[in-house]
């Protein structure tokens, strides 16, 4: 919820850098508010959680004050709202954005070694202490 | 396994110096190439994704995604009246317009009266202008900011996304891109 | 006079360094008789430095606007407390808070460290004086803090005034002096892998400075964590974001070597794995700072970003940790381990515990570092972010606590006793808390679900090593460990509830307006302006109700001038159960008001948790220091009586 403005000499704390004015709009209507139905609204908060904001790439859209993460939560509330499922909602911006757009890495091949990764490590770790502990008793 | 001392094999030992040379070749590419923070679209080589918008001004045709299948290749401009380099970026869209170039625009979070007030101070490109109030469109087409430009064929497919403004050095590169369009 | 006076120092500090390492050489080599030497030029290098570091505070207290940095970081009119808090909140003069801190280690090094043999002690103190002398070059050749301009500025350009915030003012030197702690066990690790002395007695000299890095790291989380909850006004404790891994990194390995070390101090054992986490566990540090300070990952508080900077800091990271493991793959194969240790007993538990940590390390490593990697072997762009570490670290860390329980029952060498029927209370609290969060809850998510049963099982099995023997009698140490541990309880318990029962409202309201979350009532009663010496803010007036109980409470929208920035003050009541969030937005055309409010049970349980973590690392500092200086104390009267 902050804007920075300028980065200056020495220390610069880029929250989110707005290259651009704001519109003279106000936000679209569902960036702000909740749907009314609370199930619905849960669902819509954990996706904004996993969509990565265009403009304040260290945010999600969930905590992003660009003018471009307020009209994505009006469309992610709104497709909740018309019964669309989140997985599809996502599944339609990585179609525009590539799987930059998901903070939740994808199926891809391109990512299986993330979730590979904990399984590998875990692995490697129980193979270097397998002559460290005496698993039989005397 | 014997009760015998352990030592470590010589794989095991050479491991980490191997796996902080792999690191240390990541970060010194990194650092060599800087990331590109632009996110392209993924819908260059695809249709334009359909959709109809209202018009921005009155008197003004609107756009929808129709009209870019005309047989002709188009420039489609996403812009603002409130976006800063747009002023500059219009100018050299009115001279790719004189060079016969067929451009429609896409206003964003736009207000009429704020766009009549841009189109008569900064000269008037667009044969068509949409009215984006909410960025939906801009959204769908994997856009991420203004200005940028996407080049549309005659089928109404998405050739290439331009990030940012269009300069005067573009102009060549531009029109090349048309023309392979058609 | 006084920059200068800083500069020459700084030189002099590095020309000490440079010949101190010289005479590692010559000690290792011919075991001259240089020990005395070393010691003292340590001692006075970090005296230099001292000078140095003195010196910049003074020209920042005394806002001397024709040294560039101050005209930098500095104005005329700011508080004097953020004047000198400026000295450091800048790239330069945090590098040269970094190698004063260095320094002064490696003199407190030199002149207390009795413990390992002395060729080892040449040899670390060699290793600090390498590691200082880059830092000295980066300083002098790419970053003076101490340049000057002419002429004087009359007033400078300012202080970020995110920055002009205690919590923030004293975050930095608190992370800095953790980085350096273990920078100690780094050079202590080299020395015993120069001479081979790798031994219970080098376990036992390093342990106090890992013991303090650790808890000072452990702070340095805890209060970062909680200024990014109050400050940025998202809400979020913990956004897995590249700077705060870069910061969790160094504690995961400092928290596996704190645990690895009691094993070689206590068995002579795991000897050459405690000596890799050491490196590690400076080189996470190393890592951290360089990609903070790169700025090559997209983080929401990048610091001092210079990507040039950054090259400088990869090329340190690359000799430093690069030859670190090279000595360890040439001399690691001379170190023996003795018999592999029982499968029920200390020893096992603990290399049970550095398997689980170092497994988390590396996912963390590896999520953080996997976008770039993956960006230059396929050119696609991809984001690891929350979804990831949550649905990744949170099972592992959640096994970790369940076998924290367990650890600290067991005998060194082998346990003869049934322990597991010690943990029959708690494991009946867990099965407990994980019934009534079934019966109570049952729209929860599995993993705060499961956290709040391993929460209540870790509680009360902490504890048990203080049960059944006299308390007041158990060893500090003890006392530090248990406390620990309890602290990991709390902050798990406030980490499930902030993520089960955490209710959030966002809504446009106009003054008058009632909206609910959670147990509350909160009226907007009304939006009026404020200011402040170098803002000015809107304020909105809100009145909460719960029951009888009320509260009011003030957040704002302040728009800072120079630089121009616009920034969210949350206001947050506290109360026994948890916290009451809220945040204050922009003005709708319709003139009503964006507010953002959130009902947080528990949340404070977190940093509570952290800070006993942190507490038990402090009682255990202390009671080694103190078993230290009794036992010295002791051999000093011994030798009087002998000798007398």
């Amino acid at each position: 919820m902050k804007r920075w403005v300028p980065a200056f000499a020495g220390m610069t704390m880029i929250l989110c850098s707005p290259v651009l004015a704001d519109s003279n709009l106000p936000p679209s209507y569902w960036s702000n508010r909740q749907l009314p139905d609370a199930r619905q609204e849960a669902q819509a908060q954990a996706l904004m959680e996993q969509i990565r904001c265009l403009v304040c790439q260290g945010q999600s859209i969930a905590d992003s004050d660009a003018e471009l993460a307020g009209d994505m939560r009006d469309l992610v509330r709104r497709r909740i709202a018309a019964g669309e499922k989140p997985s599809a909602i996502r599944a339609w911006l990585i179609d525009r954005y590539g799987s930059w757009i998901s903070y939740k890495p994808t199926a891809e091949p391109a990512a299986w070694p993330l979730w590979l990764a904990p399984i590998a490590l875990l692995l490697a770790g129980a193979w270097l202490i397998r002559r460290r502990i005496r698993l039989k008793g005397r | 396994m014997a009760n015998g001392t352990l030592r470590m094999t010589r794989a095991v030992r050479f491991a980490p110096l191997a796996l902080l040379l792999l690191i240390i070749a990541a970060l010194v590419w990194r650092l060599a190439t800087p990331a590109d923070t632009n996110v392209h679209s993924t819908l260059e080589g695809k249709a334009v994704p359909g959709f109809d918008l209202g018009e921005a001004l009155p008197g003004k045709p609107a756009l929808s995604s129709a009209d870019l299948a005309s047989g002709q290749p188009h420039l489609v401009n996403i812009f603002a009246s409130w976006c800063v380099p747009c002023v500059t970026e219009v100018k050299v869209l009115e001279a790719l317009r004189e060079r016969g170039v067929r451009i429609d625009g896409i206003a964003v979070r736009d207000r009429p009266e704020d766009l009549a007030e841009f189109l008569a101070l900064n000269g008037d490109p667009y044969e068509r202008i949409g009215s984006d109030e909410r960025s939906q469109v801009q959204i769908s087409l994997g856009s991420s900011g203004v200005p940028e430009s996407f080049v549309v064929d005659g089928k109404g497919v998405i050739r290439y996304q331009h990030i940012g403004a269009i300069e005067h050095s573009d102009v060549p590169m531009i029109l090349a891109k048309l023309e392979q369009a058609r | 006079m006084i920059a200068e006076t800083g500069l020459a120092a700084l030189w002099l500090a590095a020309g000490l360094a440079a010949l101190q390492f010289l005479l590692m050489i010559l000690a290792l080599r011919s075991g001259a008789e240089v020990a005395r030497a070393m010691r003292s030029i340590a001692l006075v290098q970090g005296v230099l430095t001292l000078v140095a570091f003195v010196m910049l505070l003074v020209v920042f207290a005394r806002s001397d606007m024709s040294v560039a940095l101050v005209f930098e970081n500095s104005s005329v009119v700011k508080p004097f407390i953020y004047k000198v808090a400026g000295a450091w909140g800048n790239h330069e003069g945090s590098m040269l808070m970094w190698v004063t801190i260095l320094a002064v280690a490696g003199a407190f090094l030199a002149v207390l460290a009795h413990r390992t043999g002395e060729r080892t002690l040449l040899a670390a103190l060699g290793a600090q004086a390498l590691l200082a002398l880059g830092f000295y070059a980066f300083l002098l050749f790419a970053s003076n803090p101490f340049a000057r301009l002419w002429p004087p500025p009359p007033d400078g350009q300012g202080l970020n005034p995110l920055l002009q915030d205690p919590g923030l003012a004293f975050h930095p030197p608190t992370l800095y002096l953790g980085y350096v702690g273990l920078s100690v066990a780094f050079s202590l690790a080299v020395g015993a892998l120069l001479t081979g002395e790798v031994d219970s007695r080098l376990g036992r000299a390093m342990r106090p400075w890992v013991l303090g890095a650790w808890l000072l790291l452990t702070l340095g989380i805890t209060a970062g964590s909680y200024w990014a909850y109050y400050e940025l006004g998202w809400g979020g404790y913990w956004f897995w974001d590249p700077v705060e891994n870069a910061s969790l990194m160094p504690w995961l390995a400092a928290t596996a070597l704190l645990h690895s070390i009691n094993v070689l101090a206590a068995r002579g054992a795991l000897k050459a794995w405690t000596m890799m986490l050491a490196v590690i566990a400076f080189s996470m540090s190393m890592v951290g700072t360089f990609l903070v300070r790169s700025g090559i990952l997209t983080s929401v508080h990048a610091f001092a970003i210079d990507p040039e900077r950054g090259t400088f800091l990869l090329a340190l990271l690359a000799i430093y940790v690069g030859a670190a493991f090279v000595l360890f793959a040439v001399r690691g194969a001379n170190l023996k381990e003795g018999a592999p240790f029982e499968l029920v007993s200390r020893e096992s538990g603990l290399v049970i515990n550095n398997l689980f940590l170092t497994v988390i390390l590396g996912v963390v490593f590896v999520g953080t570092l996997y976008p770039l990697f993956a960006e230059a072997v396929s050119g696609e762009k991809m984001s690891v972010g929350t979804p990831y570490f949550n649905a990744v670290a949170g099972p592992l860390a959640l096994l970790l606590a369940a076998l924290v329980g367990v650890g600290p029952l067991l005998a060194w060498r082998r346990e003869r006793r049934p322990v597991l029927k010690k943990l029959t209370v708690p494991a009946l609290l867990g099965a407990t808390a994980l019934a009534i969060t079934i019966i109570l809850a049952p729209q929860i998510h599995i993993l705060p679900r499961l956290g709040f049963a391993v929460a209540a099982y870790l509680a009360a099995a902490s504890i048990l090593p203080l049960i059944g023997r006299n308390p007041l009698r158990a060893p500090l140490a003890t006392w530090g460990m248990v406390v620990a541990h309890f602290g990991i309880a709390v902050a798990l318990t406030g980490m499930a509830a902030n993520s089960a029962f955490t209710t959030e409202r966002l809504a446009i309201a106009n003054p008058g307006d009632v909206l609910s979350v959670g147990p509350w009532q909160v009226q907007l009663e009304s939006v009026t302006p404020a200011a402040g010496k170098n803002w000015t803010a809107i304020q909105a007036q809100l009145r909460a109700t719960r029951g009888s109980g009320i509260v009011t409470l003030a957040p704002q929208m302040r728009y800072f001038s120079d630089p121009p920035m616009e920034t969210n003050e949350s206001a947050i009541a506290s109360f026994w159960n948890g916290q009451l969030y809220t945040v204050v937005g922009r003005q709708d055309v319709s003139g009503a008001w964006q507010l953002r409010l959130w009902w947080k049970p528990f949340v404070t349980l977190i940093w509570a948790g952290g800070g006993l973590i942190a507490l038990g690392g402090a009682l255990a500092l202390f009671g080694r220091i103190w078993m230290l200086f009794r036992r010295r104390s002791r051999a000093a009267e011994w030798r009087t009586e002998r000798y007398a």
